[in-house]
């Protein structure tokens, strides 16, 4: 089993799309955790510091975009939120082709505590048009989707995590991911777990457990919050019944959200959201605090139990 | 306006058959600024809304920006190599739409959907829906930064176009003027102009019954910019810091002194005329007075 870290894959993939001479990088004194750091060591003249100033940033790589080149920024997740305002209107409204990361999202991030652990970005950026909204699970994920960007017609943020967790994928696997389109990486009939980001290690074992029980569980990695597979939910959920949602994020509008909105708009199923209670974080360990926020296997398979029983058949 | 005359070319910097610098003389420019003074009040009163007195303290600016230097063409508004300007006070967007019809990107008809449902001219200026609108703005304090990654983009492919960012007194209020400013000058971008229309007024009073502003030219230059001070409703002087910004290592600053509401004697230094349209009798007044 390997461990790695999602933010990884972001630095990985600014490498590999470096050789596209429109491929520019921007930082606000966080490219060493967000790892874009990679990029500035060998592409120094196409980085850029903003300093600890977000706000001009956002308008900074609008434009940039606006020029035809492809601008890169990232700093942590929470920070991207100081300027929402600048990306609501000075990248999503004229929709610029910036890529955006934020890093350290989730209670996962650990002992900096709450001021630090976004539980919302994935909420407030799916509200805006023309964004385009990403959580991958793992390195080799992220690397492909961020890779993928460099071709696509929106404006994006991605999230990624701190911490290492369980890899998802193998490299190849990795590659025939596509933005929009859930990965569905385990097969059953009895109930679905749609899971992002560290979760869907998470949702992997609960569905190992649940399977020596006799349930069989489908497993599907949302690495696109935005948009939204209905397609593939609506077929899912007609299969299943039963749904539930698992996410390192408020269950308020976010993963938990979205599958509320599809499910309620095109096929009506029971769901039990896993996810943080509409509160704020503290310092911790990860686990400790995955723990504590009931972000965890044996809570999954909890709500798995609690989705099929509401289920009427 | 200088007149790209052939976009695929390489040598497309060429001035053209329309007037240049050169060729107009100051008295043709306050013609076309009195000619859109009126356009602005038009556009409000129809519109029964909108930003009257920014819109005419900031019209002889861009009318020496367009009139003079500015290298764009009306074949091609979003083509890569044009000059840009930022209006980042958007809501002075009837000075945009007038000066925009004044130098051929709109029609007449154009102005008659300011603020109108799915018109052309929207309520503040935006990229998407004007042809030779370089900006979405209408939020205050982005401008400058969207000005600077432009010019950042340009100095790293050592392109020549030149970026004008124009901004209010009050706007600079806003944090992010001040992290741009600051980021501008640390990354040695010199083909940037920032235009202060310092007109004194926001929109519930005066600017120092808001938030004093203190000295505006020594903070502009304790970030590191290079500073003229002018009457900005004096065009001989607005064209002659247009030049002086241009031939200067930059990054430069024009702090213009302007009226709000310039022109329209009962619009002028009146703070309820920075968002409201005149009624009937105001505007007859008005027309008369730039007649």
């Amino acid at each position: 089993m390997t461990l790695a870290a999602s933010r990884d894959g972001y630095g990985a993939a600014l490498l590999d799309l470096a050789e596209d001479e429109r491929v520019v990088v921007l930082e606000a004194d966080l490219g060493k955790s967000t790892k874009s750091c990679l990029f500035r060591a060998e592409y120094p003249n196409r980085t850029f510091s903003m300093g600890i100033a977000e706000q001009n940033m956002m308008l900074v790589v609008a434009g940039i975009a606006s020029t035809g080149k492809i601008p890169f920024a990232s700093t942590f997740a929470i920070f991207t939120e100081r300027g929402f305002e600048q990306v609501r209107n000075g990248i999503a409204r004229p929709n610029l082709k910036v890529h955006l990361c934020g890093s350290h999202g989730g209670i996962h991030t650990g002992t900096d505590g709450s001021s630090a652990q976004s539980i919302e970005d994935l909420a407030i950026y799916r509200t805006l048009p023309n964004m385009t909204v990403m959580h991958p699970c793992d390195d080799l994920s992220t690397k492909a989707l961020t890779k993928a960007l460099v071709n696509h017609e929106n404006p994006s943020y991605t999230r990624t995590a701190r911490n290492k967790t369980k890899r998802i994928y193998t490299e190849e696997e990795s590659k025939l991911l596509e933005i929009g389109k859930f990965s569905i990486i385990r097969e059953g009939k009895d109930v679905a777990i749609l899971a992002c980001g560290v979760m869907v290690a998470e949702a992997l074992d609960a569905a190992e457990n649940l399977s020596k029980e006799g349930i069989q569980a489908t497993v599907i990695d949302v690495h696109t919050l935005k948009p939204f597979d209905h397609e593939t939910m609506t077929s899912i959920a007609q299969k299943c019944g039963a749904i539930v949602t698992a996410e390192d994020h408020s269950i308020i509008g976010g993963l938990g959200g979205a599958v509320a909105e599809s499910l309620a708009n095109n096929h009506p199923t029971p769901l039990e959201q896993v996810g943080v209670e509409d509160v704020f974080g503290m310092s911790g360990q990860p686990a400790e605090l995955m723990e504590h926020y009931g972000l965890t296997m044996s809570n999954i398979v909890k709500s798995s139990h609690k989705a099929i029983a509401r289920r009427t058949s | 306006m200088r007149i790209i005359k052939d976009p695929s070319s390489k040598n497309s910097m060429m001035t053209g058959a329309e007037p240049t610098c050169e060729q107009r003389t100051v008295e043709d420019l306050q013609a076309i600024a009195k000619g859109c003074r009126r356009e602005i009040v038009k556009m409000v009163k129809r519109a029964n809304a909108g930003h009257p007195g920014g819109s005419l303290s900031v019209i002889d600016l861009l009318v020496g920006l367009y009139g003079t230097t500015l290298r764009v063409t009306t074949k091609d508004p979003k083509h890569p190599d044009r000059d840009r300007v930022i209006l980042s006070k958007g809501h002075a967007s009837p000075a945009m739409y007038s000066v925009l019809h004044a130098f051929g990107f709109i029609q007449e008809s154009d102005l008659h959907t300011y603020r109108v449902y799915n018109g052309v001219c929207q309520g503040h200026v935006d990229s998407k829906w004007t042809p030779g609108v370089d900006f979405s703005g209408g939020s205050l304090g982005m401008g400058l930064s969207y000005g600077l990654g432009i010019s950042l983009a340009a100095k790293m492919d050592s392109k020549d176009h030149f970026t004008w960012v124009i901004l209010g007194d009050g706007e600079c209020q806003e944090g992010e003027i001040w992290e741009a400013a600051m980021a501008t000058v640390h990354h040695k971008v010199e083909n940037l102009t920032v235009i202060v229309d310092v007109n004194g007024i926001q929109n519930d009073d005066f600017v120092d019954q808001q938030m004093v502003m203190g000295d505006l030219s020594a903070k502009w230059a304790a970030f590191g910019w290079k500073i003229k001070e002018i009457d900005g409703h004096d065009m001989a002087e607005i064209c002659s810091a247009i030049n002086w910004s241009k031939e200067m290592v930059g990054p430069c600053v024009i702090l213009a002194r302007t009226i709000k509401g310039k022109g329209v004697s009962f619009m002028e230094n009146n703070p309820s005329f920075h968002g409201k349209a005149p009624d009937d009798e105001e505007f007859e007044q008005a027309m008369g007075e730039l007649a």
